[in-house]
């Protein structure tokens, strides 16, 4: 299993090489985004409205920061469970964005998506909140500034530390890992 | 006759601002035993690093008081009131609310309460979720459980037969536990509810999560459901994070109550690997 350092955009260059189980040292500007806020980009793409970001080569990450100290850019910051967007993602898949960053397993529609167009899915650690929050050296809400925790955020990271989960050659690393470790006690 | 002791609600709001504040950024000192437990005993690498990974944030969030998880919860309180107490200078729900209130505001704590239908967030964390007991005795005890989402949306209440009995139960909360897999934020504390009725299972079952990790149940029969449970969850191979390894869960508790001769009610909350919850005694 290989490390990667990786900054955003990414290209499907970038995709292709990664394997389910790669460790991915991610730096650049990713966007935050969970429910509330992908109900509304979803709408907005129906519509044909102008969007908070261009998925084009982006990276989203779902999570729902808590407040920010003063002085901190962001308080903790892990990842949320992903599932909950399976019906928006390959909508910003298809659309150009080439990452999504959470916790837990997604629809086989997502994989399918990641195939198609060149996307991986990087899980995170969740409930490591405080330990990736610092990996964030930026944070600026962009879009949605009602929706509290929900907002679209831009942050920019150095360094964040993702597994590869779904790359786009079909693999998945959670199925993966429970073959490798089943049945050993 | 035994005399009325008068307890200000005002103690019980400071009480529990401050045991939303604690349990927030310091980990359950037996949740963090029980991890280092089975870091010793994990064999996966990478289960060893998220482990790590786990501890450094648990030594992160205690320092900088920067909360454990972003998603701290909705304020979960069982609340044990002795049956001589008199609750004086106010509404005790209202000081409940008021201390949870203050902490997530004081403590840059997420607020996470929102209306279900169109989602909106009320930006205050309320209202807390109150369960009461009446108790001999006048004392009052005050359990706060900060209950994030993740785990809380693996959980669920499921009418068994009685013909399913023992073996149904168990291999309902084993398959249940797999299929749920990376979501809840393994490795996790699993609280099982049996018996009672519908809804008195599920609490049995959330504060099942709450007993001391791996202090098994006193009646020997569960204590051995428990074990069995544990073992078929942990050879799942789902490990911590779900990234593969030996310790899927670090506990399985379960709490049990008669019920009634048609019914099994068979009730699953899980904790998380953070299972924040202080108590106090006032």
């Amino acid at each position: 299993m290989a490390e990667y350092k990786l900054t955003t955009p990414l290209s499907d260059d970038d995709i292709i090489k990664l394997k389910a189980g790669d460790k991915v040292l991610l730096s650049g500007v990713i966007y935050t985004a969970r429910d509330a806020a992908h109900m509304r980009i979803v709408e907005s793409i129906k519509k044909g409205e102008k969007l908070p970001f261009d998925p084009k080569g982006q990276v989203v990450y779902y999570v729902g920061p808590s407040p920010a100290r003063p002085g901190k850019p962001i308080g903790s910051a892990g990842p949320t469970t992903s599932y909950r967007m399976n019906p928006f993602a390959p909508i910003l898949i298809e659309l150009g964005q080439k990452g999504m960053i959470g916790k837990g397993k997604m629809s086989d529609e997502v994989k399918e998506a990641c195939i198609k167009y060149k996307a991986c899915y990087f899980a995170s650690i969740g409930g490591a909140a405080a330990v990736v929050g610092s990996a964030v050296k930026k944070a600026e809400v962009i879009a949605y500034p009602e929706l509290g925790p929900e907002a679209v955020r831009k942050l920019e990271v150095e360094d964040m530390p993702l597994f590869v989960c779904y790359d786009a050659h079909g693999n998945d690393l959670y199925e993966m890992a429970k073959k490798e470790w089943a049945n050993r006690l | 006759m035994s005399e009325i002791r008068n307890v200000s609600v005002k103690d019980v709001e400071e009480a529990i601002y401050k045991l939303a504040l604690d349990a927030a950024y310091h980990i359950p000192e037996d949740v963090l035993e029980a991890e280092k437990k089975a870091y010793a005993k994990e064999k996966s690498e990478v289960a060893k690093q998220v482990l790590d990974t786990i501890f450094q944030n648990i030594e992160v969030s205690s320092k900088e008081e920067f909360p454990l998880c972003q998603d701290t919860g909705l304020g979960i309180i069982f609340l044990e009131v002795g049956q001589d107490v008199h609750f004086v200078d106010g509404y005790i729900v209202d000081a409940i609310n008021n201390g949870v209130e203050r902490a997530y505001k004081d403590g840059y704590l997420r607020k996470s309460s929102c209306n279900p239908l169109t989602r909106q967030n009320y930006g205050n964390n309320l209202p807390a979720i109150v369960h009461t007991f009446v108790v001999p005795g006048d004392k009052v005890k005050i359990i706060f459980d900060a209950k994030g989402g993740g785990s809380e949306s693996m959980s669920k209440v499921q009418m068994m037969k009685p013909a399913d009995g023992r073996e149904g139960i168990v291999q309902t909360v084993v398959d249940w536990m797999i299929q749920a897999g990376p979501n809840p934020c393994p490795p996790t504390i699993v609280g099982v509810g049996i018996g009672a009725d519908f809804e008195r299972s599920a609490v049995m079952a959330k504060h099942a999560t709450l007993r001391k990790v791996g202090e098994p149940s006193p009646d020997p029969v569960l204590a051995d459901m428990e074990q069995e449970i544990l073992t078929k969850i942990n050879n799942s191979g789902i490990g911590p994070a779900g990234l593969g390894g030996l310790t899927t869960a670090l506990a399985v508790h379960i709490e049990m109550e008669p019920c009634h001769i048609a019914t099994l009610p068979l009730a699953i909350n899980t904790a998380c690997h953070v299972n924040r919850h202080k108590e106090i005694e006032l």
